[in-house]
């Protein structure tokens, strides 16, 4: 079982949380064009070792947490 | 599951003429007991080929094969850093079915069964295709309603597929939980008599040995670490066993595939989630049709040794881990339990995990890219066993004739930009 660290409610099961996926820019929804507004929905880095992502704390303090993790080992620590 | 070896030790033979099996041979070489052939050879590592298949998987191989048998294109090598088949070849739950939900995906799905129909005969191996029926539950209004979509999307394509009740379930799978007092009642089901399981390795191995008697080089334990491109064009491809040079890359490497991707700079709407599987101790038939749960994101089948092999969704989150965990084994248990209360006193053997390279519209990415030479057969998700064998004939068909055909045109990655995806998600989100 992968754990997260919470900065609210500690150290918990990933069970617990929804993944959002890899730490994404969002471009400007007023002047983007279709194909950088697809890119930005569809195109992932998808990395083999650390990636920052987005976690939202489902079934704890309901908040979005930020987390970095091997995505082989599957290890996790606080991102800044 | 993971099988390393290819065969026992033995004579080798000449390229070209593998040893036929049959009955006969079997008799003959019981009574001799003589050794049999290896299925295919290991050879030295050229620096030059047509075409370097990355990935040896079903669809490298498949490609391989294919580029041999209806191209004539033999100067191929597969390379796989680890042995033929340890991908998600080796650990799907060999499940085959063509009832999608786009036309475009059943078209697809439907000539790559046909394929397999007539596989054994084809590559002179066993692969032990068995057409027992695919069956899909629904347990409320809104998935009975995809299920009658897919049904008529499937007959317009000629293929044999219908919504049944819970009576005929019962009469197809006694061991079912038909009772209305469930806490998921089943309410109907797809029907699909002619899908089934295979077994997977025999598939592998078949197209290995096919390929190689025709002269493709197989480089098991050679990893690519880069590919070499020049005013975009793919030149070279870099490996822990030397450098090849070559005009023609194919990405076959389903899990990994966007890590190689990158190498060659073309990006990828792909992300890497593990699937995982079970088996339980085997048990008398009991069980005739593969049976899947939407709702309850499992399926079943029994084997021919008959254990039952459970699947289920994707992990939910990204990850290039291959381990299990308790979480899966404990939610499969109480969902296989809502379906088939009978079975509670059976004991998993073991469990397993593959990497699925899923896309945004769970539907493959295939055919070449902004890099010249440089084409994906890739996005498989957890549903790209059963794409095997027409996945190799067209991209063995791109390759040949420098753009892909009809049948694949659908699936290109410029899809992502221009929006025409082609959504799969009501025929392939519980992964088989
Ligand atoms: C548990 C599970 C159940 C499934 N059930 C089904 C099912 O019932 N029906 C179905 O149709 N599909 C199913 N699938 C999906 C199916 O297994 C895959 O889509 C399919 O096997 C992909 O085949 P492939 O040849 O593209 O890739 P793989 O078989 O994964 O092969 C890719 C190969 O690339 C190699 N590779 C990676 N990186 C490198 C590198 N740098 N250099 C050299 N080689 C490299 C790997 O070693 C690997 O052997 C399931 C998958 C899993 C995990
Ligand atoms: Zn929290």
């Amino acid at each position: 079982m992968i754990q997260l660290p919470c900065p609210w409610c500690g150290p918990r099961n990933a069970s617990e949380f929804t993944h959002h996926g890899e730490v994404t820019s969002r471009p400007d929804v007023g002047t983007a064009t279709p194909e950088e507004w697809r890119r930005y929905l569809y195109f992932r880095q998808n990395a083999n070792g650390w990636v920052d992502e987005n976690w939202y704390h489902t079934a704890g303090c309901r908040r979005f947490i930020r987390v970095r993790r091997h995505t082989l080992s599957n290890e996790t620590e606080a991102a800044r | 599951m993971a099988h390393k070896n290819n065969g026992s030790n033995g004579h080798r033979h000449a390229a070209g003429k593998p040893t036929r099996y049959s009955a006969f041979g079997l008799f003959r070489r019981g009574l001799s007991r003589s050794d049999w052939p290896r299925a295919w050879q290991e050879r030295p590592l050229k620096s030059t080929y047509d075409v370097v298949i990355i990935g040896g998987g079903i669809h490298g191989l498949a490609t391989a094969y294919y580029l041999a048998a209806n191209h004539g294109i033999t100067n191929v090598a597969v390379l796989d850093k680890g042995y033929l088949g340890g991908g998600g070849s080796g650990r799907n739950t060999a499940i085959l079915r063509s009832n999608y939900l786009t036309p475009e995906g059943v078209r697809f799905y439907d000539r790559s069964l046909h394929l397999y129909e007539r596989l054994s005969s084809e590559l002179n191996f066993n692969v032990m295709f068995s057409q027992r029926g695919h069956m899909t539950l629904a347990h409320n209004d809104n998935s009975l309603r995809t299920l009658r979509w897919r049904a008529e999307v499937n007959k317009l394509q000629g293929v044999d597929s219908e919504v049944i009740d819970p009576d005929e379930i019962k009469k197809l799978v006694p061991y079912l939980d038909t009772s209305t007092d469930t806490r998921y009642p089943i309410l109907g089901a797809l029907y699909h008599p002619p899908g089934g399981i295979i077994r997977h390795d025999a598939v592998v191995w078949g197209y290995a040995r096919a390929a190689d008697a025709h002269g493709v080089h197989l480089h098991q334990n050679t990893e690519v670490t880069g590919i070499e491109t020049a005013g975009g064009r793919v030149t070279g491809v870099r490996t822990t066993k030397g450098d090849i040079s070559t005009p023609v890359v194919v990405n076959c490497t389903a899990g990994w595939s966007s890590l190689i991707s990158d190498m060659a700079g073309v990006d990828m709407p792909v992300t890497t989630s593990p699937l995982q599987a079970a088996v339980t101790e085997p048990v008398k038939p009991f069980l005739g049709t593969v049976v899947v749960s939407g709702t309850l994101h499992v399926y079943v089948s029994q084997t021919d040794r008959g254990e039952l092999v459970f699947g289920a969704s994707v992990d939910p989150f990204t990850s290039y881990s291959m381990r299990g965990s308790l979480e899966f084994a404990e939610g499969l248990a109480g969902h296989v339990l809502e379906l088939m209360p009978a079975v509670s006193k059976m004991r998993l053997l073991r469990q397993w995990a593959g990497l699925c390279d899923m896309t945004p519209d769970y539907s493959p990415i295939m055919g070449p890219t902004h890099v010249d030479g440089f084409h994906v057969d890739v996005g498989w998700g957890t549903y790209g066993f059963k794409a095997g064998p027409v996945s190799g004939e067209a991209m063995a068909d791109t390759v040949a004739n420098g753009r892909p055909p009809e049948i694949i045109a659908p699936f290109g990655i410029d899809r992502f930009t221009t929006g025409q995806l082609v959504g799969e998600k009501g025929a392939a989100a519980v992964g088989h």
